[in-house]
């Protein structure tokens, strides 16, 4: 016989306001198989802990219910406490009596009786609950980090640092991402290729970094503490181990006009090619869609001219399988392209600002790449269209962002900050310029943020418009910006020689798909979810990876280099332990009614499902049955409900004790 | 202070979620301080695809007035895809139950997340008006479906019944 203990907590006073706490105490207490109940001021508090332990050991408790808050908040607390005295944790449930009833409904008469209800559900659930052994599983001290922008670059050398091997994977032919384009930063004006190429060089020595670029997630499997990642590696034509980066192969390839995307389509490449002169690593890749070789079998230039003989056309992509105990996603972004509209995408296009159509209509990372004394123009501020210098500037902030109507109802976070900086760059390079700014309003917290803001504006002479531009057309060889001046409530009209979108930042294309291979949840723009948004900020929901950078949200450099550091810190908490707990949670086989016809299989996300022969003594085959694996099973439970023979079951959530739930109402 | 108003008749509504998506969105509706009809009966899963259609039917057969189910939208399932099994068995259910003459009316199917408190007390408003209007569910309170309960297989005799094929 059970001999259950129920305690209910008056949350201070947010339970025992709208809940009669000594009514569902004294009601509960006459349910069969409670031993014991009685209700307390706080509960989770140290106290109230104690009180717990006590009765356990005083009143020889079998089972326990705590009622007070959302189990998703001190389920925890309350097992472990009741680990503590001697009780199998799982022996424990929680009924949520404040999320789910005081909150939620102010008639004290009502919320009582919901309140003795709900309690008297999982105290017949409880009766039904088995120990659960804890399930320890090994931990791979190894770490895969997706994307090599600042964010993956930051989080592999601090777990790389701390001891631990890290394989760094980056979809590009080199790592580096959005921060090697960049010219100068706010709010420093630090040059970002002389902060950013050393920490490259840094990832490319590093004994402990395995780095694939240009390279993809073709599949994770496991859980944490032990995923399979399949790498695959795309085939770059290049052998890396005997190309010494000479670069000869690029000056001689016949195709020279292949627009380069790294300076944003300004500047011109080779087909075989490497994104930057300071790209990690310095091989070449052959950009099979123009090589003239791949498109039409004749040339073969590149290979005649190498010394080394490492450009290799036979390559083809590999398919590497990485064991790794933990991840790090720091994919990272991309901005709105307002070019063309996605297709069968939710956001639409800002055809009205001409980009696309006019040249000297550009968005901002076109900007930092004409600003950059890497860049195409060395560093000149010129036009795309004739190649002067544009003495009116006009630069557009919230395009795309921030416009619900247009599917993108977020600020971008960044835009305000680098339009600064962009006028500040202007205005050092060009100085019988004018730079003019479209803002909704400024938003500058950090750390010297505003100081570098009013800058701009008190010593760079930029003039900001508040309001937003309705209309722009080109006009010979200007481009005329109309808008309201909402501060002043005029119409304003400026013929520019230049315009500057500041457009929204966006997560990288396929971040869905990945989260998909990665089983983590993302928003409806597609930016991935944390487990809490304030107390788990770099954890996803699925235990072992976590989140670095603007992958999560718009985030600029200082936060993503904090954010990847954090992340880094997690992987190094994880790796501090050699064996890890998880939840028990996990599917077990009934083997004598199990038929064999696996649709559990079928169903599990998982693949945890494998087939087990049964054999009699003389080793006959009986018949075969499935066998869920307790390390990869995720503990969904579909298989259970599944099962025709109903020979699968879900440890923590058996038939059993559903319909002990389901008959005590 | 609302107005509380009585009725004649206040419905039984149970409503099966899964612990990610839906639960917590219940866990957002209390901690913004919705406010909702008290019908309810919230019962915790892990998944949606864990839920079994029999539940559906007991929990009618209970003297549940409405049943609610509800999970992680499609492509967010904390377990990768557990809610597009549900939802293609749900999809079947619902056909069977309207065969055997079901009103399904009583029974609500929906996606509601972690970020949706207010779609959570709209739905459970909703069922429960609804409910409230078609009054009690009569049609299965007597069938007695308790040898199919899986549950029952844990008796000593069927236990051995089992063992020995
Ligand atoms: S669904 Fe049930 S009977 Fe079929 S193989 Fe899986 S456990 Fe066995
Ligand atoms: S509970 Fe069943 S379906 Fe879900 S992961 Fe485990 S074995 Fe697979």
């Amino acid at each position: 016989m059970s001999r259950i203990g129920v305690f209910i907590c008056h949350c201070g006073e947010n339970i025992s306001r709208t809940v009669d706490v000594e009514r569902v105490a004294a009601q509960v207490g006459t349910l069969p198989g409670v031993a014991f109940s009685t209700d307390y001021k706080y509960m989770c508090s140290d106290p109230g802990q104690g009180l717990l332990k006590k009765a356990i050991q005083e009143q020889r408790l079998s089972h326990v219910v705590v009622a007070a808050c959302s189990p998703r908040m001190h389920e925890k607390t309350f097992r472990k406490a009741v680990e503590s005295a001697g009780l199998n944790p799982f022996l424990c449930e929680m009924a949520n009596i404040r999320e789910h009833c005081s909150w939620v409904h102010e008639d004290r008469d009502e919320a009582t009786a919901k309140a003795i209800e709900i309690v008297g559900m999982m105290v017949e659930r409880v009766k039904k609950n088995r120990v659960l052994p804890t399930i320890t599983v090994p931990v791979t001290k190894r770490s895969l980090v997706i994307g090599g922008g600042i964010a993956g670059i930051q989080a592999a050398l601090d777990i790389a640092d701390a001891g631990h091997e890290v394989v760094l994977v980056e979809r590009e032919p080199s790592i580096g991402g959005h921060m090697a384009q960049l010219s100068e930063t706010f709010p420093t004006l630090d040059c970002s290729q002389c902060i950013m190429t050393p920490k490259m060089v840094d990832v490319a020595n590093h004994p402990r970094i395995k780095l694939y670029t240009y390279a993809e997630i073709e599949h994770v499997e496991g859980y944490i503490g032990n995923f399979q990642v399949t790498v695959r590696k795309k085939a770059r034509s290049v052998d890396e181990d005997k190309c010494t980066g000479c670069g000869v192969c690029m000056t001689k390839c016949p195709v020279k006009k292949i627009p380069n995307k790294f300076d944003q389509n300004l500047g011109m490449r080779p087909a075989i090619y490497v994104p930057f002169p300071q790209a990690v690593p310095n091989t070449p890749v052959i950009d099979r869609e123009n090589c003239t070789k791949f498109k039409t079998g004749k040339c073969g230039v590149c290979q005649k001219v190498c010394g080394p003989g490492a450009v290799d056309y036979e390559q083809e992509d590999q398919l590497i399988v990485e064991p790794v105990g933990a991840i790090v996603v720091a994919t990272g972004f991309d901005l709105y392209s307002i070019e063309e509209k996605p297709k069968g995408s939710a956001i639409k296009g800002y055809g009205e600002f001409g980009h696309g159509k006019i040249p000297d209509v550009i968005d901002g990372m076109t900007f930092e790449r004409l600003a950059s004394a890497s860049g195409p123009t060395g560093g000149k501020i010129l036009r795309p269209s004739d190649g002067r210098e544009p003495k009116q500037i006009v630069f557009i902030q919230c395009v795309g962002s921030r416009a619900r109507e247009k599917g993108i109802s977020y600020c971008s976070k960044i835009c305000c900050m680098y339009t600064a900086k962009h006028t500040m760059l202007y205005h050092h390079k060009v100085h019988d310029g004018q730079a003019y700014v479209f803002f909704m309003d400024a938003r500058t917290p950090g750390k010297s943020y505003d100081e570098f803001w009013r800058r701009s504006i008190e010593e760079e002479e930029a003039v900001y418009i508040r309001g937003m531009v309705s209309r722009l057309y080109q006009k010979g060889n200007k481009i005329v910006v109309m808008g309201s001046d909402i501060a002043v409530g005029v119409q304003v009209e400026i013929e520019a020689d230049m315009v500057v979108l500041a457009t929204a930042v966006q997560p990288q294309k396929g971040a869905d798909t990945l989260a998909q291979k990665l089983g983590i949840s993302y928003d409806k723009y597609h930016f991935y979810s944390e487990a809490h948004a304030k107390l788990r900020p770099v954890e996803c929901a699925t235990a072992g990876i976590y989140l670095a950078g603007a992958c999560q949200g718009p985030k600029d450099i200082p936060d993503t280099v904090s954010q990847a550091s954090a992340a880094a810190a997690k992987v190094m908490t994880l790796f501090a332990k050699d064996k890890l707990e998880r939840e028990p949670i996990v599917a077990r086989v009934r083997e004598a009614g199990c038929v064999g016809c696996f649709y559990c299989q079928k169903v599990c996300p998982y693949g945890a499902v494998e087939e087990k022969e049964i054999r009699d003594r003389q080793g006959n085959l009986v018949k075969v049955v499935a066998y869920v694996n307790p390390g990869v099973c995720g503990g969904c439970g579909t298989c259970q409900a599944t099962c025709p023979s109903k020979s699968v079951e879900l440890d923590g959530y058996t038939d059993e004790q559903i319909v002990a739930m389901i008959e005590s109402l | 202070m609302h107005h509380k108003e009585k009725h004649a008749f206040e419905p039984k509504i149970i409503a099966f979620v899964c612990t990610w998506c839906t639960y917590a969105g219940a866990d957002l509706a209390g901690t913004s301080r919705m406010q909702y009809p008290a019908n309810v009966r919230v019962l915790k899963f892990p998944c949606t695809g864990r839920i079994d259609p029999v539940f559906i039917l007991k929990a009618f057969q209970q003297g549940a007035d409405g049943v609610l189910v509800s999970g992680c939208h499609p492509g967010d399932c904390h377990y990768i895809a557990g809610n597009f099994h549900a939802r293609r068995r749900f999809a079947a259910f619902r056909k069977l139950l309207e065969f055997v003459g079901v009103d399904l009316g009583r029974l609500q199917f929906s996606w509601v997340s972690a970020a949706e408190g207010g779609k959570w007390v709209e739905m459970v408003t909703d069922l429960t008006e609804r409910v409230r209007g078609m009054g009690p569910m009569r049609e299965f309170k007597e069938l007695g479906l308790e040898e199919q309960w899986s549950g029952a297989i844990d008796t000593p005799e069927l236990r051995e019944a089992y063992d020995s094929i």
